[in-house]
């Protein structure tokens, strides 16, 4: 195919494209404007059912429990290929790494760096442990929470070393953590189903007063299952890229 | 019928929020325009966290602190991170 030919078929294609989309820009609403009946209806309802003033979480983790396990499972199965493709199986031989750049210079960890990342490492902890359980009263969740508990690990890295970050996570405990989550919220939904519920059904006392950490059921219970459930595959992915790297700064 | 963006009462004049929302999306667009245009890719990686905090406060000004949170961790710290350590590992044979 001639270079001509090609600008020709793009030029087509573009056209096409150019025209669909403003096609679809056209018709949509009004910005700001949204014309379905599903979110005033759930607005209206969701705090006096479910107790929980956090609205997104009561959508995530109640009304729509069931997507947030599928999206929970995506999560858990790129967690697994990552180590499935990184970690040595058996009847596998790890080959020992040569370094490829040995030529370049691996500057050490400046003093400034391992004071902020050891200052910063409790506070965030805090702020991922105080987000992941507070789903059920103001916009934060277990993803967030347990997203910012993995960067608490990566600090840790950056204020020490690898082996510091191996002995705070080792891979079987990190393993069965984002397992227990993963499947700690699959079985939440099971155990409605045992007490003759729907699927996810929120089984446990609602709470007296709408807001308070201690209310809306399993809408807490969830987050929190999420919340280590991604911490723990956050933290194996990073780890597992963490070693790879270093087997080629330290082996040859 | 009016929609939580509209009928959410502001602290602030309306007029004002609508300047900070336009700022926020040319602070964005040109954010996401550098990331493409730099070519150094240690300098990339940092170039996209600074976008994902644009786009974290991008989504606190459109009322959604809950994406903000994700987009933070995510976008800002652990998106960069992976990328950082991807380079470390492929770093020779790119260049």
């Amino acid at each position: 195919m001639t270079p001509a030919q090609r600008r020709w078929i793009f030029l087509v294609a573009a056209t096409g494209l150019a025209a669909f989309y403003l096609w679809g820009l056209s018709g949509l609403p009004g910005f700001g404007n949204y014309p379905g009946p599903y979110g005033p209806a759930i607005l209206r309802v969701a705090v006096a059912q479910t107790n929980a003033t956090g609205v997104v979480s009561a959508i995530n983790f109640d009304y729509r429990g069931f997507d947030t396990v599928g999206e929970e499972f995506i999560l858990f199965v790129a967690a697994t290929g990552v180590a499935i493709v990184l970690r040595m199986l058996r009847g596998e031989r790890e080959r020992s790494a040569v370094d490829e750049a040995a030529d370049r210079d691996v500057p050490p960890t400046s003093s400034a760096v391992r004071m902020v990342a050891l200052l910063f490492t409790g506070p965030v902890v805090l702020a991922g442990w105080w987000l992941a359980s507070h789903a059920q009263t103001d916009p934060s969740g277990g993803f967030q929470g347990g997203v910012m508990l993995a960067t608490a690990f990566v600090l840790i890295y950056l204020s020490g070393e690898f082996l510091v970050f191996k002995r705070f996570s080792p891979a079987d405990i990190t393993d069965a953590v984002e397992a227990v989550g993963a499947g700690g919220y699959a079985a939440i939904g099971v155990s409605a189903v045992a007490m003759g519920l729907a699927y996810l059904k929120d089984f446990l006392p609602l709470g007296q007063v709408p807001g308070a950490v201690s209310s809306s059921g399993t809408i807490a219970l969830i987050s929190f299952f999420v919340g280590i459930e991604v911490a723990a595959a956050f933290i194996l992915i990073v780890a597992e890229l963490l070693e790879q790297t270093l087997l080629i700064r330290q082996g040859g | 019928m009016n929609t939580l963006a509209v009928s959410t009462p502001y602290t602030v004049p309306v007029a004002m929020m609508d300047v900070l929302q336009v700022t926020l999306l040319v602070l964005v667009a040109a954010g996401a325009t550098a990331v493409v245009l730099i070519r150094d890719r240690v300098r990339q990686v940092l170039m996209l966290s600074i976008y994902g905090v644009l786009l974290a406060v991008l989504f606190l000004a459109f009322q959604a602190p809950d994406v903000t949170l994700s987009e933070l961790t995510i976008g800002a710290v652990l998106l960069p991170i992976v990328i950082l350590l991807t380079l470390a590992k492929v770093r020779k044979r790119e260049q």
